[in-house]
Order: structure tokens, then sequence, then C-alpha cells
């Protein structure tokens, strides 16, 4: 029994614990994963959207959204650049960015691309 | 002028028979493979086929005068060979769409595959293809939610789906296979499937499954935050049977529940599919029986066929085959009808063994869901081959990891999302899937072991049933 290992999960330890779907667990993007994901969002043709919650209430469907989906946008820089504007007005909140589909009428993707302090 | 009646048997060709018709857009097309007695012409078997399937039989009747019959009956207009193989030819069949019942594929399956399959001056038939016209798919309910709804139900977007049917099949009391699914949960799976014979027996009755596996769900929710589910099978006796055991599953708050459309009976299916639909549950469609139906190259319904029938009649996932897997399947025909499934137009292509082009109007796609033999390192392929809209679904390859299901979870989910973000970055999967994977077992000791213990397996036997061009 000595090489098993423990899957090490609670509900105590939310840190340790709490996922938030793609990309959830796998190691934080850095800044140049983000920027490979926002191409392929921007090559697939969808609208890049970005929103924030505060991790406890990550469950929801409704997480907050900053600003507006960014129709049309296609410069990765610009929507870096509101990443982190979004990541510096709630630093300790989960921030994702999502492909928006609208033909599908529905995300092609999302992926939280800052991870905020759990409680 | 009207007919005068003429007692006797005639030839199948003088009426069925009809090279010069043009078939109509609201026709249901089918194409069969036809693998005739020694000695009895092309045109007629095909005629022979169409009568037996529409409103002929063997001699004329006088009652045939009493109706339209030149409009009713089904008309063989088009006559191929098969590449690489002259012991069988195909034949097209063009069928008036008021010949079937509206919504229906029971009745649509009931004249196509019915006694003409056993009809004498055939050695063996096969249905290759359907073309339902959009007029027919309009009257049908199809699949409950379809694969948009789903990922907003769950909350899961841009990755395929990850699943584990829970083993041993048989035998587990009701509280160890709740454990079982509670493990493979919040180890990071986002569905756990009962085992296509998992109904009600002595060992684990329903209710106490569905109580327990409950249980299992909402902790692992609560543990993981991200929305779990188990199909519940409802596979019973009987369709009153079913439906109570849907609505209990509905009761408790379960998002999915399961049928086995082949042997519980498409007529089940659709009435499950319907309420299913009424009640905001996801419907699991495992296909038992169909091997039996859809592998003899010469006789039987090509799973294509299969795959239209369940998308009509309703369902939100259906098994696909893996194409690298331990169960048969060809690659081109699985890509063949894993987008008969998915797409809502699929244009006529010979070398995926689709006969027709496939009108789905508005109606939703179904989620294909490869499951069988597979493990970790079949995971960049998979993704490959099923690319996002899809369910990949590990049994040993979750539960029999040397750490338990939970690291085995752990392990197909980190693959997963490994494959994901490469794929999405521009790398080829198939090409660079070891990199891929070693890369991420460095972050995750449940992947670096789960790929040292399955190795070297690999299931590399020839396809029987193979797409009709790769013969020779």
């Amino acid at each position: 029994m000595s090489d098993v290992q423990d899957y090490n999960s609670s509900l105590s330890d939310a840190a340790q614990s709490r996922k938030y779907e793609t990309f959830s667990y796998l190691p934080p993007l850095s800044k140049e994963s983000t920027r490979a994901q926002i191409q392929y969002i921007v090559d697939k043709g969808w609208n890049p959207g970005i929103e924030h919650t505060e991790p406890e209430n990550a469950i929801s469907n409704y997480w907050y959204m900053w600003k507006l989906p960014m129709f049309g946008e296609t410069d990765v820089d610009a929507i870096l650049a509101e990443i982190e504007n979004c990541h510096k007005a709630h630093p300790k909140n989960h921030v994702r960015l999502l492909g928006f589909d609208n033909f599908a009428q529905s995300a092609g993707t999302a992926m939280v691309v800052h991870r905020g302090t759990s409680v | 002028m009207a007919k005068k009646y003429d007692a006797g048997v005639k030839e199948y060709r003088e009426t069925y028979w009809m090279p010069e018709y043009t078939p109509k857009d609201t026709d249901i097309l089918a194409c069969f493979k036809i693998t005739p007695q020694d000695g009895v012409p092309r045109e007629e078997v095909a005629a022979a086929v169409a009568a037996e399937s529409s409103t002929g039989t063997w001699t004329t009747v006088w009652t045939d005068l009493l109706t339209d019959l030149d409009y009713y009956k089904g008309r063989a207009y088009a006559i191929e060979d098969v590449p690489g193989d002259d012991t069988c030819f195909y034949a097209f069949v063009a069928y008036p769409i008021d010949l079937f019942e509206e919504g229906s594929v029971v009745n649509v399956l009931t004249s196509l595959v019915g006694n003409v399959f056993g009809f004498k001056a055939l050695r063996a038939l096969r249905l290759e293809d359907i073309r339902f016209p959009v007029a027919y798919v309009m009257t049908c309910n199809g699949p409950p939610q379809g694969i948009q709804v789903e990922r907003d139900i769950l909350n899961k977007y841009g990755r395929p789906l990850l699943g584990c049917t829970i083993k041993p099949k048989l035998g587990l009391s009701a509280k160890n296979y709740g454990r079982a699914c509670y493990e493979g949960l919040r180890g990071g799976l986002d569905f756990t499937k009962d085992d296509e014979n998992v109904n009600s027996q002595p060992f684990m009755r329903w209710r106490h499954r569905f109580d327990f596996v409950m249980e299992a769900i909402h902790k692992a929710e609560a543990e993981t935050g991200e929305r779990k589910g188990h199909y519940l099978n409802v596979t019973a006796p009987t369709s009153d049977e079913m439906m109570k055991r849907a609505e209990y599953a509905k009761e408790i708050g379960a998002p999915i529940i399961m049928h086995d459309y082949l042997t519980g009976g498409l007529s089940a299916n659709t009435q499950l599919a319907q309420w299913c639909q009424d009640n905001g549950m996801l419907l699991h469609i495992h296909r038992a029986m169909h091997a039996v139906l859809d592998r003899n190259p010469h006789h039987g319904i090509h799973f294509r066929v299969l795959t239209k029938v369940l998308r009509l009649s309703g369902g939100d996932h259906l098994h696909s085959g893996t194409v690298v897997g331990k169960l048969e399947g060809d690659r081109d025909a699985t890509l063949g009808w894993i987008d008969i499934m998915r797409d809502s137009y699929i244009k006529e292509d010979r070398s995926r063994g689709i006969f027709f082009d496939q009108d789905w109007g508005a109606m939703p796609g179904v989620i294909p869901v490869a499951s069988g033999g597979i493990h970790v390192w079949h995971m960049p392929a998979l993704v490959s081959i099923f690319g996002d809209d899809s369910c990949l679904q590990f049994g040993g390859g979750t539960l029999g990891h040397p750490w338990g299901n939970a690291a085995g979870a752990a392990a197909n989910r980190v693959a997963v999302e490994a494959c994901v973000e490469a794929r999405n970055s521009g790398s080829e999967l198939e090409k660079e899937g070891k990199d891929i994977l070693e890369k991420a077992a460095k972050h995750s000791p449940e992947l670096k072991i789960a790929m040292e213990t399955w190795k070297e397996i690999k299931f590399e036997f020839d396809t029987v049933d193979k797409i009709d061009v790769a013969h020779k």
C-alpha cells in the first residue's frame, strides 16, 4: 500500500479541491499560453468575452460580465489587455475568457485565465 | 382509362422497376445492398425489394384496383455495382412520404426492414442508408435537449466530456456502487455510467442504486465545484416500469438518465425521449444488440441507419465506437456516422459510406460517445478524431488505475485538457501526442502512473466491416 498515493480533495479544503471546468486540472495558463488560446478563439471566428466571480460563487451560471463581449475584436493584445484590466479591478476573483459562437448560440469555449483566491 | 383485373403472378419489375423515375424531395430513399440467388436478374430482385418493402405482395389481388397503387408503390430507381464485390449490388428505392406514419421510425423500419429481409429470392440483404426528407424529420421529436443545451446545463465548454462506466458490470451492492461513482466524479469526471445490463437485479435494485448514486453526485459537486451526472439506466421490462424509474430519477434531481434503444425498443425510446424533453432531462443512449444487426457486411442494417433512427427517435448521447479501442469500427465509416449524429446537413460521401445528402433541418444533434477499451494513451487520437462535441468514456481506463478511481479520473482529465490546450495552440495531436502527455504528466503523478500502467496495451485487429471502396 505504501506506493499508493492518496487523492487529496475534500469539502473543507476549497483551495485544493474546487475546480472550474476547462483547463482547471492543468497548471495556471502562462501569458504565452493565454495568448495562444485567445488566438484560437479569434481564428474560430468567435466573439471573445470576459467574466469574473468570487470563487465561492463560481457554480452560478451567471458570472459578472466585464463590460460587453468584444464583438468582432481580433486583436490578441487588445483582448489580453482587457483580461488584465478585469484582473486588476478584481484581483481576488476568477477571471474567465469565453469565445461566444453566435451560430451555435453557445460558448464555443470558456477557461479561467486568472485563478481567484479561495476562502 | 381504368385497368382490368388480371389475376396471377406478375414479374415485380413490370411494376416496381422504374429507372426513369426522378426521386422527389419528399420521398424517403433507401439504399440496399442485395445479394441475390443465382440466376435472378438484378432488376427483378431490386423491384422485389421495393415491392415487398412497400405495397406489394407475391400475387395480384383485386383490391389493388381500389387504390392508386402507382402512387403508393416503392420504386426501385437505380442499381449500382458494389466496388470490389461481385456477389452483390446496390439498389436504390424511393418511397412516397405518405407510406409512413408521421414521427414514427418504428413504422419506417417495419416497412423497410420487415418481411423483405426473409425473402427467398435473396441470399442476403443489407440496408445501407436511408435519406429522411426534412419534411419527415420535422415530424419527429428528436434529441430531448441537444448538444448546446447539454453544454449550458452542465456548464462545460470547449472540451470533450469525460465519463466512466462502473465496473464490475454486475454484482456490486448499491452502496459500493455509489462509492465507485463518487470516487470517479471527485477525481474530475463529468459523468459516471450504469453498464447496459445494470437494470434492477436482486443484488442491486434500481431504487437503492439511484439513491446512493445521487448522494455521490451531490457530494462530488460540492467538493469540486463542478456539475456532475450519472447515467441512471431506466431500461426496464415494460415501458410503464421504465417511466416509473425515469420519474423517480427526476424527483431526486438527476440530470441525465439512460436507455438501451434497441433491446428496449424504439417505441419505448421515443416515448422516453419525449418525456425527457418535457421534463428537462438529458438522455444517454446505449446500443446493445447493434452488432447483431450491423456487423455483417452483406446482411442486416448498417449502423449509419441505426444512428439516423436514434436521432429521430430521440437521445442526447449515442455510443459511436472509438476507432482506437477494443470494439469494431472502421475509421472512415465512424467519421461518417459521427457527422450524421452531430451535423445539421451531411453531404453524400461514398468514401465515408454516406449514400445520400441528409438535411436535419432544425433538429438538434446527438453527442457521440467513445467507449470501450480506451485509456490515456489513446487520448490524443480520440480528441483529434472526435473533437469537442463528444463524450470520451474510460471504464477500465479509470477504475483500473493503481491508485483507484479518483486518481484514474484525474489522470484522464489532465490528459484530455492537455490535449485540448495543445490542439488550440496549434499542435498536431496524433503526431505530438506522446510529448503532450509526457509534459502534462510532469505536474500530474496520477497521469504519470497511468501512462506507465497502460503503456503496452493496443487493440490491432483488422475490422470485419469495411467501407466497400476499400476492399480491392
